[in-house]
């Protein structure tokens, strides 16, 4: 258990190394990052300084080096636009999202799985085939377009719900279904294989020729069993949604990390566009850690055959 | 794993909806392409011509001897031509960066499964790297770091996308490695990449086509997204992202701007995915009950 939980977080930090190599050398591609960071029309001077200042003027090895120093210290930087640490205004943007995210988490399983179960079960009936599309749909509908479509219905004809802003609960509704609605296809489809693959195993039908009922053998069997695979994809749909909400937050203007990476690439505020992507790869990584820790204490045959491996 | 198998097997048989459901997807995604293809055949107007007198018409509306069948947009350009043209971009884009990340990921997954060693661990650990960073944020830094534009969005989209086709065709080819067929050609004199390219890859093309038909929505997806943003397709090429992008703000006085492109956008990606979701079947079936 212990082995592989601790090879498992040496892969996590692995990945993190990785994801902030990458990260610096994206900054790195345009050749001067500096100009990422001015106002256009700067003068040459003015850039030559900022250049300094920074450090971009260092060998690559060493502005490398100070960057990983920074992000283990936790430092992101200080915004050259709002002159702030890029932390603050980070962290006073993220409520905003992971309230956006936990509206569509709740969107996405509260569909998702029963529909993956209800479809899973009565396979090949009226149930399933009147279901399936509607994830097909889910699957398929940018997000862009299916929020423009609920602010064309919900706002402008009923007037029902606000067409943007965060200023009530109401606001939270239309985003979330709009972001959610692809992470319930998912959750639907992963859901619907992981429980008809459960059904065509053998204990199954031992407990049926036992007498027991289809209801009590679903709940209590094979739900567990077939979480496995739910909980992995949980784990990437969170992350998942917190990259979508860069484009709903834009179409609903909601405040929160995915409104300020735009804003801060138009405003050429890239230290926080930096963050924000660092931000979002660590709790992929972090989430995928957690999953994998998860899947033991469902499942305890799992560590056996990581440690077989 | 036998206790799986009965099921999946019976479900890769096309029993529902029949054989001329089952075309509809490539004759939708077909329609699309020739649409693309035809556009300045098909357009009625120019699709940059403004005409400020013709703002926001509805669809349907006649001016000047031209019937706008799907209106006007805020700046009085014919609706229909502009998706039209938009869709010849669309598909561009995905198609390109398909080709580049389809070729560089099945590239370096047939070396890092053949040459094992420090290309195998180098290579797999990339991808690993590169699946944890979610890919539309990628695509946004790297998109904002080089400037907006239809070549940086395929340069990018086309080196961000490979780590799905390496996992894929660095599976199959280890599979495919060991077999005797192999080993004969290699006794035949053939080495290194003749190896690779006509003996590996025809084997192991089958998965990589399906993971490729359904990159190809996800890669309509990423353009419409970026250029809805403001990264992407640069006005005033028409794109259905970017007209969407304008059309979000005159929802409450013309609703088709935004929704027409959008609709368009939908019913193709739907098209790709039921497409590669049939695929996927054909050629694996094991994995069909998805």
């Amino acid at each position: 258990m212990a082995r592989f939980l601790l090879s498992r977080a040496a892969q996590a930090v692995v990945s993190i190394l990785g994801v902030s190599t990458i990260v610096f050398v994206v900054m790195h591609l345009s050749g001067d990052p500096t100009l990422l960071l001015v106002p256009e029309g700067a003068s040459r001077e003015d850039v030559a300084l900022l250049r300094h200042q920074l450090g971009f003027d260092r060998p690559l090895a060493v502005q490398y080096a100070d960057y990983l120093a920074g992000l283990a210290r936790f430092d992101l930087g200080t915004s050259l636009v709002q002159r702030v640490s890029v932390a603050s205004i980070v962290a006073s943007r993220l409520p905003y999202t992971l309230l956006l995210a936990a509206g569509a988490l709740a969107v996405a399983l509260g569909v998702g799985l029963p529909v993956g179960v209800v479809t899973g079960v009565w396979r090949g009936t009226l149930v399933e085939r009147l279901l399936m599309p509607v994830v097909l749909v889910g699957q398929s509908m940018p997000t862009f377009w299916s929020g423009i479509l609920l602010i064309l219905l919900c706002a402008v004809t009923l007037g029902i719900l606000p067409a943007s802003g965060a200023d009530s609960w109401s606001a939270l509704v239309m985003p979330s279904i709009a972001l959610g609605a692809l992470s319930m296809a998912t959750f639907a489809r992963i859901t619907r294989t992981s429980v008809v693959e459960e059904l065509g195993k053998d204990y199954v039908r031992a407990i049926r020729a036992k007498g027991v009922a289809m209801t009590p053998i679903v709940l209590r069997h094979v739900l567990r069993n077939a979480s496995i695979p739910v909980i992995t994809v949980a784990a990437l749909e969170i992350a998942n949604l917190l990259a979508g909400a860069v484009i709903v937050e834009t179409v609903f203007a909601w405040p929160g990390l995915g409104q300020l990476a735009i804003q801060s690439i138009a405003g050429r505020d890239f230290l926080v566009v930096q963050a924000l992507v660092l931000l979002a790869s660590f709790t992929y990584v972090a989430l995928n850690l957690l999953a994998d820790c998860l899947y033991s204490v469902v499942d305890p045959r799992i560590t056996l055959l990581a440690g077989t491996r | 794993m036998t206790g799986a198998a009965a099921p999946a097997i019976q479900l890769a048989a096309p029993a529902r909806g029949g054989r001329v459901a089952a075309t509809l997807p490539a004759a939708l995604l077909l329609v699309f392409v020739l649409v693309a293809l035809a556009a300045p055949l098909l357009a009625p107007a120019d699709p940059a011509r403004q005409s400020l007198l013709a703002r926001l018409r509805p669809p349907g509306f006649a001016a000047g001897g031209l019937t706008h069948w799907l209106g006007t947009d805020e700046l009085g350009r014919d609706l229909l031509s502009r998706v039209l043209h938009g869709a010849r971009v669309s598909l561009l884009v995905a198609f390109l960066s398909v080709c580049v990340s389809g070729t560089l990921g099945t590239v370096l997954g047939m070396l890092a499964g053949f040459r094992r060693g420090l290309a195998e661990i180098a290579i797999m650990r990339g991808v690993d790297v590169m699946l944890s960073i979610p890919p539309i944020l990628l695509a946004i830094i790297t998109v904002a770091v080089l400037g907006p534009g239809l070549q940086n969005l395929v340069l990018v989209l086309g080196l961000t996308r490979w780590p799905r086709y390496t996992r894929v065709a660095y599976g199959q080819t280890l599979g495919v490695a060991t077999l005797p067929f192999i080993t004969a050609a290699r006794l035949g004199g053939a080495r290194g990449g003749r190896l690779l390219f006509r003996h590996v890859l025809p084997n192991i093309l089958a998965p990589l086509i399906v993971v490729a038909t359904l990159e190809l929505g996800l890669m309509i997806l990423f353009e419409a997204g970026l250029s809805f943003l403001g990264l992407g397709i640069q006005p005033p090429t028409p794109s259905w992202g970017a007209i969407m992008a304008v059309g979000r703000n005159y929802l409450a006085s013309a609703w088709w701007i935004a929704t027409l492109p959008g609709l368009c956008l939908f019913l193709v990606v739907l098209a790709v995915n039921l497409l590669g979701d049939q695929l996927r079947d054909r050629f694996d079936p094991r994995s069909s009950v998805r």
